[in-house]
């Protein structure tokens, strides 16, 4: 019997019988279709050569759907972009569901033509995957990981790589999906319209990489945000980063919310945001095929690398003062009062 | 409609900002004597060292931290209990924010949650009406924190689970009074305090007024500041004009928000729930007489302390013994004083309670001040 809209997934869609065989082919393979998936071998068969990127990471997002995403959509472009990031085409995706028992397969459905459609903005394609059911109680609605492969076209993007008067330079404004997220959780009853900046970056490092910049490093600033990336070049490459607070563009909406609860923008996470070191004299011309890009309008040079306070990052404020930018630590847990 | 933006980038003019550390210089060359400010709030201490305050002003004004962090004052003897509550069976135990972090003498709450007890930290303490509603079958117990400012909410809550009837919300108290502490700070005969930065947001509920006897009593000046970098400035430009003038007086810097009688609604249903407590052991500073509250007798049914005397340890506990957070506290140190700051003790893995929450001033030294220390900028 062919799966229905009103359905709930049950253990027996992970049992390995008829019951998974319509999951899979009703499902997943409607939305992700190609040779190499269809060919149903016991593992893909993939042509590489040269250097390649290899990646996973698993997501277990809460709310499963936010303001610009979902769970699929961060599945998908989360993996893609740290592919992206090395500068490597993103070629090939595993994905693995665990799925609680119960859950709705209409939220399934959306979740899966979202991975779908994110994976046109890239051409990668999912080639392998699985699928397990776990008792009610034993997951948090579905969990899902992804593993990536693609071939590396822009050798040497490293965090060592970093060296004294390279320039940072931030893609977008950010902590947008930080605060999103938070936003949504039940416990914070806000209403914004703020969404995640959750996107595939692929399309904007192939433009980079097509106008021949030279790139020292590159990463997506996602858990830990922007002082997380800043923190592991400066340790990594042994220099020193300076950033100016006046030039990081940040949003009202960021703004507002870190404002309430006494978070710091450049703490929350982001999913379609990334930051790149780079000589001084390729700044404008990076900028320039930055800002060609919808989302890259607000790219902006933040901060230079030095050989001053090695190992550190230092924010200086518009008036004249500085402090170190650390590591964000523990939980984020609302101030007090 | 005011854009947010607009709003606090005026409280953060760098121009405003530069010409109230001008005009603080200015006047405090004709000081001979050092001004030793204390910022009462960990609020403050928070704005000053991210900020960076402290490196636009002279060398003859000093800040000593104060006592005014919620989660820094709390003995671990109090965390020990609240270890113990969320331990005993069918108990969910609810606080706010930093308390889960906080170094009880077995570990801290987040330690107990990852073994399988029922620890929520809230965004809204309101949310505890929630938790207790659809926990019918479970005792949920609202670990309450905070000086002034978070006890109108505590007593709010109080209030809708008698007027709701959810007999299974419990409460242990750990409300603190400031001008308690601001007179321990000051029976210390080594203390070099003469000059207070008031409470911002404790003000605000409980009026300027609760500070008139510290004026008068120890001659010195407190001004109450709002929260912004602007606001921290121009308080301490207000401190040294009375310098200046040799004043001693009070003045409120956020008259924004705050006013002579605070929030009268706010008093009253504290007043009606809550009352003073003979004696409360602050980490650091020991016991103070009068300076935390308590649930009053004829709400006892409420009160997780009453309820499960026999099961909570009644032990005091004493910090690490290289810890100096009972002197930072009080202000005869500062954190790089500290033997263990920065080693032994860090925001991972910190020893005392002043380098656990962000409003402590270990955690915010750590944090921002390496810059500040290693090549000080004027």
């Amino acid at each position: 019997m062919p799966i229905q809209k009103n359905d709930q997934v049950q253990l027996s869609h992970g049992g390995g019988g008829k019951e998974m065989n319509t999951l899979i082919n009703d499902l997943f393979f409607k939305a992700f279709s190609n040779p190499i998936l269809e060919s149903q071998e016991d593992a893909a068969q993939l042509q590489l050569s040269g250097a390649t990127a290899f990646t996973t990471d698993s997501f277990t997002v809460d709310p499963l759907f936010f303001a610009g995403g979902n769970i699929g959509k961060l599945a998908i472009a989360g993996t893609v972009n740290d592919l992206a990031m090395m500068g490597a085409i993103p070629e090939y995706l595993s994905c693995s569901f665990i799925i609680e028992e119960g859950f709705a397969i209409q939220d399934l459905q959306t979740i899966v033509n979202s991975m779908a459609e994110e994976m046109q903005y890239s051409g990668a394609h999912i080639v392998c995957g699985d699928t397990k059911v776990v008792p009610k109680g034993c997951a948090d609605g579905i969990f899902i990981n992804t593993s990536g492969v693609g071939k590396i076209i822009k050798q040497n993007i490293s965090v060592n790589n970093l060296v004294a008067d390279d320039v940072i330079i931030v893609s977008r404004d950010i902590g947008r999906h930080g605060a999103a997220i938070l936003m949504a959780r039940d416990s914070l009853s806000l209403e914004s319209e703020l969404t995640s900046d959750c996107a595939t970056l692929w399309p904007i490092v192939e433009q980079l990489i097509a106008a021949n910049i030279d790139i020292h490093a590159m990463r997506d600033a996602t858990r830990g945000g922007l002082s997380a990336v800043l923190n592991e070049w400066a340790t990594a490459s042994n220099v020193g980063i300076d950033v100016d607070e006046k030039n990081i563009p940040v949003s009202s909406e960021v703004q507002g919310l870190c404002e309430l609860y006494g978070f710091e923008p450049f703490d929350l996470a982001n999913e379609g945001t990334f930051i790149i070191a780079l000589p001084r004299s390729a700044a404008d011309k990076a900028l320039e095929v930055m800002t060609q890009y919808c989302q890259c309008d607000q790219a902006a040079v933040i901060g230079y690398v030095t050989d001053e306070h090695n190992g550190k990052v230092v924010l200086n404020t518009p008036w004249g003062s500085s402090r170190y930018l650390d590591l964000p630590q523990g939980e984020l847990l609302p101030r007090i009062c | 409609m005011i854009k947010l933006a607009d709003l606090y980038q005026q409280f953060r003019n760098p121009d405003t900002i530069r010409a109230l550390s001008n005009r603080i210089n200015q006047l405090a060359s004709d000081i001979d004597a050092d001004i030793n400010i204390m910022e009462v709030c960990g609020g403050h201490t928070h704005t000053i060292m991210k900020y960076g305050l402290n490196q636009l002003l002279p060398s003859n004004i000093k800040f000593i931290h104060g006592p005014g962090c919620p989660v820094c004052i709390m003995p671990k003897e109090r965390i020990d209990h609240a270890a113990t509550l969320a331990q005993l069976p069918d108990v969910i135990l609810l606080t706010l924010g930093d308390m889960i972090r906080v170094p009880g003498s077995k570990g801290n709450l987040a330690k107990f949650r990852s073994q399988g007890a029922d620890i929520r930290p809230l965004y809204d303490p309101m949310d505890a009406i929630t938790i207790a509603q659809e926990n019918p079958d479970k005792t949920v117990i609202f670990f309450a924190i905070g000086f002034e400012t978070s006890t109108p909410m505590t007593a709010v809550l109080i209030d809708q689970a008698e007027k709701l009837h959810i007999d299974n919300l419990l409460f242990h108290i750990n409300h603190v009074l400031v001008p308690p502490a601001i007179d321990a700070v000051m029976a210390d005969t080594q203390s070099k305090v003469n000059a207070f930065i008031g409470p911002a947001h404790v003000s605000v509920i409980s009026g300027a007024k609760i500070y008139r006897p510290a004026v008068e009593q120890y001659n010195t000046p407190i001004v109450v500041s709002g929260f912004e970098p602007v606001d921290v400035m121009e308080s301490i430009l207000r401190i040294v004009q009375q310098k200046h003038e040799d004043k001693a007086e009070l003045d409120v810097q956020y008259s924004r928000a705050v006013s002579e009688d605070g929030n009268l609604a706010a008093q009253a249903i504290i007043n009606q729930y809550l009352t003073v407590k003979d004696s409360f052991r602050w980490r650091g500073l020991g016991p103070i007489p009068n300076s935390a509250l308590r649930l009053k007798d004829e709400f006892k049914h409420r009160d997780a302390e009453v309820i499960f005397k026999t099961q909570l340890p009644t032990e005091e506990i004493d910090d690490h013994k290289a810890c100096q957070c009972g002197d930072i506290l009080r202000g005869l140190s500062n954190p790089p004083d500290c033997k263990v700051f920065g080693r032994g003790c860090t925001p991972d893995n910190p020893l005392g309670s002043c380098m656990v929450s962000s409003e402590g001033a270990c955690n915010a030294y750590y944090r921002y001040a390496g810059v500040s220390h290693a090549n000080p900028k004027k």
